[in-house]
């Protein structure tokens, strides 16, 4: 047992974290520039990091959610506005069906984000959501369509722009009516036990994104708090700030342990346990991650509270990272149903 | 990053799984019940003679020298089966084996670990809580001895204890953190008396103080130099902060454990307030669990977390409130209506995880000056 990076892992960690602050966004204004997002979309892309879970050859993938997990937090914690969860995880689902998922691929979700959605006939019967794509041009998004006691992937096309509360990563929404086109070159049906392992990368890396969003936006208030003066005094010597600001880094690295093990368990651990793992990492990172989040528009004050202060990107990525997957009350309920016999009122 | 055991790991965990389903004394959680201190001594022993405390510490004192993250492994075994925790006391052998000379290591370390002498802690005064270095009890040099004089408070195992981790101060005229000195003072003797305290939960046999009338310890039971006592305190607070070091997951999990029995035995009866608490209950244990297995690996790199233990501390102490208040939610009106209701005493005790080893405020200080670089109010 060690729950170390490895060498290589720490590696990675540490070319992430580079590149992803170097390219991402420093202001809000940064948000608006073209030209560097793309360069950022073209670094992830080079780096081959949308590929991690693609097949290696022998149906396993080529990296371990751990590698992946590390990357979105370093992704999460500068806010980078760069697809990369959504990519991997339709390379991911694809690789499980015995494929390969096409160029910008992304997954569909019921409109409550918390799983794949699941369509049968020919077209969507409701509307759906596709998370972390790309902003514009066309995109596949996978759906699930219930074929002989499992599933098979099937497709609908993207077009319209979306527009979700997280300003670094896009939605977009699919109409009911949206015609299925095939997926080609599956090989199998997913199981129950495929939908699980990919459900637990997905909690995974929203709990990993979480995880880097709070070191980001903690770092930057803590920045803050030594700047800004009152009473003619840094405002970070106050102990009603201090204890605000601790309480925060105690949340984070509660958070950072508690998702690890979802990462390595991905594919490592069955399937279930996996899953139960990454619930426990999402219910304890959304609660914290909001909390931190909120913490850091109080310390910045007036400033927090306006369009220009960086700090609502970082609660607005969270709310979305949170989302996704379910949020800490869904994690809660799937728990109880889980590990408390508990049954009434939960799908 | 592997989560699995090792081989030898692995081993350690089936030799220890198969101990523990013979030698579980199935005692009651340490904070409801009396009975559970009064044989925690004999749980001590039993554990350390087969082979299962001490783990990381030299085997030339009765350890094992294991990396730190067997320990993890023992406190989810003994967490699996229901069985008490382990002794929490690697805060004081941090301190003698950081700060004592090799003679102190030598007399005090196999009985502390062999649980055949038995140790409490005098730091805390009446006037002195927070702000520890205000401590007036004096130890007097009196030929090859020391005189000891003043009141300690909230001083746990007191009862039972065979000897004292004093903290005092030795030199009355130097600065308040530089005139004090840490002892292994002898408890058996006339000038101590030893008070009672009675917890808010009820529970008597935990807490106690201790009166100091002209007590008598060798000069070669100071641990440490004259004047070094500051810092042997603020090793051992640093220790006593870090819940790989007190084996506290097990009594967690544990907890949350019989909460879920309770629930699963008739889901239907319990409201969906009380449920959740149980499940937030769940995943702040499992956190700290997953925490502690991540402090221990670190240790791998020979890293002293210093003021980490003060994040750990606020991390665990978050934890036994969540269960106190899931223990609480699941007795419903029986915690009311009834005061010897378990939950509401689980409830209470941990009301005292804020307080103990350094209040919530205390740690949160440490974090903001001495982790985040905030300065100093």
């Amino acid at each position: 047992m060690d729950t170390r990076d490895t060498s290589e892992q720490a590696e990675l960690r540490r070319t992430a974290r580079r590149l992803a602050r170097e390219l991402g966004p420093r202001s809000v204004a940064d948000l608006d520039d073209g030209k560097r997002k793309k360069r950022l979309a073209e670094a992830v892309r080079e780096a081959g990091w949308l590929e991690l879970r693609q097949d290696g050859g022998d149906g396993a993938p080529l990296a371990s959610g751990v590698e992946a997990a590390l990357i979105a937090e370093a992704l999460g914690e500068a806010v980078a506005d760069v697809p990369f969860a959504g990519p991997v995880l339709a390379e991911d689902l694809a690789r499980r069906a015995g494929t390969s998922a096409g160029d910008g691929a992304v997954v569909a979700f019921s409109p409550e984000l918390t799983g794949a959605a699941v369509v049968s006939g020919s077209t969507t019967q409701t509307g759906l959501v596709a998370v972390d794509c790309a902003a514009e041009g066309p995109a596949a998004a996978y759906v699930l369509v219930p074929e002989g006691g499992g599933c098979r992937l099937a497709q609908v096309t993207l077009d319209a722009a979306g527009k979700g509360a997280d300003l670094t990563r896009t939605l977009r929404a699919l109409p009911a009516g949206a015609p299925l086109l095939p997926v080609p070159g599956q090989s199998r049906l997913l199981t129950q036990g495929d939908l699980d392992a990919w459900a637990a990368l997905g909690l995974a890396l929203t709990s990993a994104d979480l995880v880097g969003l709070m070191r980001g936006v903690l770092d930057l208030t803590v920045g803050y708090a030594q700047e800004r003066k009152q009473y003619g005094v840094p405002i970070g010597t106050f102990q009603a700030v201090q204890h605000l600001l601790a309480e925060a880094r105690c949340l984070l690295e509660g958070a950072f342990s508690a998702a690890l093990y979802p990462a390595w368990a991905v594919d490592a651990l069955a399937p279930d346990e996996a899953q139960s793992a990454g619930r426990v990492a999402k219910a304890y990172g959304a609660r914290a991650a909001r909390t931190v989040c909120e913490t850091a528009v109080q310390v910045y004050g007036g400033m927090g509270n306006t369009w220009d202060c960086i700090v609502h990107v970082y609660l607005r990525r969270a709310l979305l990272s949170s989302r996704w997957f379910g949020d800490d009350g869904e994690q809660l309920r799937q728990l109880q149903r889980e590990r408390l016999g508990v049954t009434d009122g939960l799908s | 990053m592997d989560f699995r055991d090792s081989p030898a790991e692995a081993e350690f965990r089936a030799r220890l799984h198969a101990w523990i389903a013979r030698h579980n004394p199935g005692l009651p959680v340490s904070s409801t019940d009396d009975e559970y201190w009064a044989r925690q001594a004999e749980w001590h022993t039993a554990l350390y003679d087969a082979g299962f405390f001490g783990l990381s510490w030299p085997r030339r004192f009765g350890g094992h020298e294991l990396p730190a993250v067997f320990d993890v492994i023992l406190d989810e075994e003994l967490a699996a089966a229901g069985a008490p925790p382990r002794p929490s006391l690697g805060y004081l052998v941090q301190g003698i084996a950081t700060h004592g000379s090799q003679a102190i290591q030598e007399r005090f370390l196999p009985g502390l670990i062999n649980g055949r002498e038995r140790w409490c802690q005098g730091f805390s005064e009446p006037d002195a809580g927070s702000d520890l270095a205000a401590l007036r009890t004096t130890a007097r040099l009196d030929g090859d001895e020391y005189v000891i004089d003043g009141h300690k408070i909230w001083t746990s195992y007191s009862d039972v204890a065979d000897w004292c981790f004093l903290l005092a101060r030795t030199d009355p005229a130097a600065a308040k953190h530089k005139g004090l000195s840490a002892f292994a003072v002898p408890m058996h003797q006339p000038g101590i008396e030893q008070r009672p305290l009675r917890m808010i939960n009820g529970i008597t046999t935990e807490f106690g103080q201790l009166l100091f009338d002209g007590a008598r310890v060798p000069a070669a039971n100071m641990i440490g130099e004259p004047g070094e006592g500051w810092r042997v305190a603020m090793t051992i607070v640093g220790h006593e902060r870090e819940p790989g070091e007190l084996g506290y997951v097990a009594r967690y999990s544990k907890m949350v454990s019989e909460l879920e029995q309770a629930v699963r035995a008739d889901p239907g009866a319990f409201a969906s307030s009380q449920r959740e608490a149980v499940a937030w209950a769940y995943v702040q244990a499992e956190m700290l669990r997953l925490h502690v297995r991540r402090r221990l690996s670190e240790r791998l790199d020979r890293v002293d977390h210093g003021p980490g233990g003060s994040i750990d501390k606020l991390l665990m102490t978050w934890v036994e409130q969540a269960v106190g208040s899931a223990a609480l939610a699941v007795a419903g009106p029986r915690a009311v209506t009834d005061a010897g209701d378990v939950g509401l005493k689980i409830y209470l005790y941990s009301r005292a995880q804020s307080v103990m080893g350094g209040t919530s405020q205390i740690q949160k200080n440490i974090i903001a000056t001495r982790i985040l670089g905030l300065p100093a109010a």
